[in-house]
């Protein structure tokens, strides 16, 4: 039976647009919110809502059994997880499957093996995914990483098998620091995941981020074409595109059916993204890691593609084929996502939750907002930074970052301190223009004064 | 007797760490810049300095709640 009453455990500006995608299709909406955020526009927006505790994450919205409950009391058949939060928390899925509501994602099963990285990697190499030249499994011991370490050849990433986000991560560039890192690194891994489990990867010099969108209903899987992702400052995205004007199409292809041959190969459904390394110099990709949840920065495949993802993910997961087979998938131009955070970029990015005075957003063919301001608004300081996103959609990159430019100079949010002044920065570039970028360039960048109040 | 404001809205601590003991207890010297507490704002923690030098007396705000701008976090004597 497809979903009637969608209940949406998150905040901010990817609750918004699940109201507005499960509203189009006809599904009654039920928005929780912590005391913090009885005011957010997902409430307003929402045909109910529901508290699920005081403003502290770990209270409200990272809380299982609250959320559980207030969604079995709200009367929902299913429940939509957003991204962060709960969203890749197997626990919380089977939590919702077990009170018998949908969870709008993959099955806790799938959750959990591409959520640890020892077991998405063996995953991908089964289905003849390439990774990344590395550890064949766990690693326990510290003579036992310098021993792989040296097979796999120096400067090696040394990460928490149960990690995630870029956490915890430590570089060594041979086995002197590699013995002093791994003992820190297992530490942490124990302290932070209660695993100390490790394993162990060939670091890629100047990678790119690519990674691809695919969608399963747990028989077939589509893709939806690439992203572009390498601009990230602390391993947090900022801005991003789509497709990789990088790759070349054979590249391209090769990139895209590896994603569907592993999504498929784990009877995936609802909607994911296989990040990958792309190493230009060597025309050679490696996967990284599988996110089961939508993304952030989702908008810019709907763009190219046309394709409403957190519709199609709402209708798989309530039971659904796929709506749509993979010829019938196509791209054309590009399109260009930057993050809007509530940060003073000329103050280390400071946060700055303040309240939003007066609102302008730029409107035209081709520009798309997804946020969840709106004039008198105070943004709570108790959750992540991102007040929203601006998507342009253009005939090719050029013409996309021309039409990001003239988008944020029409854009007006006052009251608040905001990352604008960075990506009209970015828009303005040389080496952006020239797509002459890797994973490491922005915080250089930055660092290198290319950010100064005086250009404003 | 002066407050230590928390300079940002946010979530106050009086530790660095749940396991830990808190910044200052009551007696302690406290010199200008010493760090009082931490203020979680967006997922970003913002160490609490003292802008004046005194004898720590208390935190008036809660371990672990909400705090506003400007709202006072502790006081010192002299």
């Amino acid at each position: 039976m497809p979903i009637q009453r969608l209940f949406i455990a998150n905040r901010g500006e990817i609750a918004v647009r699940i109201v507005k995608a499960a509203k189009e299709l006809g599904i009654t909406t039920i928005q929780a919110h912590s005391d913090a955020d009885k005011d957010m526009l997902a409430v307003r927006m929402a045909d109910e809502a529901l508290s699920i505790g005081p403003a502290a994450a770990k209270d409200s919205y990272l809380n299982v059994d609250r959320v559980v409950e207030a969604a079995k009391a709200s009367g929902a058949d299913a429940v939509h997880p957003g991204y962060g939060f709960l969203a890749e928390n197997a626990g919380f899925a089977k939590a919702v499957t077990e009170a018998g509501m949908i969870f709008v994602g993959p099955a806790a099963s799938t959750i959990e093996r591409m959520g640890d990285k020892v077991a998405a990697r063996q995953a991908a190499e089964a289905a003849g995914v390439p990774v990344v030249p590395g550890s064949k499994g766990r690693i326990e011991t510290v003579d036992e990483a310098a021993e792989i370490a040296q097979a796999v050849g120096y400067p090696v990433m040394i990460k928490a098998s149960a990690g995630g986000g870029g956490r915890g991560i430590r570089i060594a560039s041979n086995e002197v620091e590699l013995r002093e890192l791994a003992p820190m690194a297992q530490a942490e891994a124990k302290a932070a995941f209660g695993d100390g489990g490790l394993y162990l990867e060939r670091a890629v010099a100047s990678p790119r981020h690519i990674e691809v969108q695919i969608v399963g209903d747990g028989n077939q899987a589509v893709h939806f074409y690439e992203r572009e992702c390498s601009l990230q400052r602390r391993r947090q995205k900022v801005w991003e595109e789509a497709g990789a004007d990088c790759l070349d199409e054979a590249t391209r292809d090769k990139l895209c059916q590896t994603a569907v041959a592993l999504a498929e190969a784990v009877n995936y459904r609802g909607a994911g993204t296989l990040e990958y390394l792309y190493d230009p110099g060597a025309n050679e990709f490696y996967f990284i890691e599988m996110n089961t949840r939508i993304q952030v920065e989702h908008p810019v495949t709907e763009m190219v593609t046309g394709f409403d993802l957190v519709k199609e993910m709402i209708r798989v997961c309530g039971g659904e084929p796929l709506s749509v087979s993979q010829d019938q998938i196509k791209r054309s131009g590009h399109a260009i996502e930057v993050r809007l955070n509530a940060e003073d970029p000329f103050m280390q990015f400071l946060p700055f939750p303040g309240k939003v005075e007066r609102l302008k957003l730029p409107e035209g063919d081709g520009i798309r907002v997804d946020h969840f301001m709106y004039e008198g608004y105070q943004i709570p300081p108790f959750y992540d930074s991102l007040i929203g996103k601006l998507i342009v959609h253009g005939r090719d990159r050029a013409d996309a970052i021309a039409k990001m430019s003239r988008a944020l100079n029409s854009l007006e949010i006052d009251g608040l301190k905001t990352t604008v002044p960075l990506h009209k920065a970015l828009a303005r570039d040389a080496d952006v223009a020239a797509d002459a970028f890797h994973t490491q360039w922005l915080e250089p960048w930055l660092d290198a004064g290319n950010l100064s109040s005086e250009q404003m | 007797m002066s407050q230590v404001l928390s300079p940002l809205p946010g979530t106050f601590y009086v530790k660095p760490s749940p396991e830990a003991k808190p910044y200052k207890a009551k007696g302690d010297m406290v010199a200008v810049g010493d760090v009082i507490g931490l203020v979680e704002v967006m997922k970003t923690f913002i160490e609490v300095k003292s802008e004046k030098a005194g004898t720590f007396r208390e935190y008036v705000a809660d371990d672990a709640c909400p705090v506003s701008a400007g709202q006072p976090v502790a006081s010192l004597e002299f």
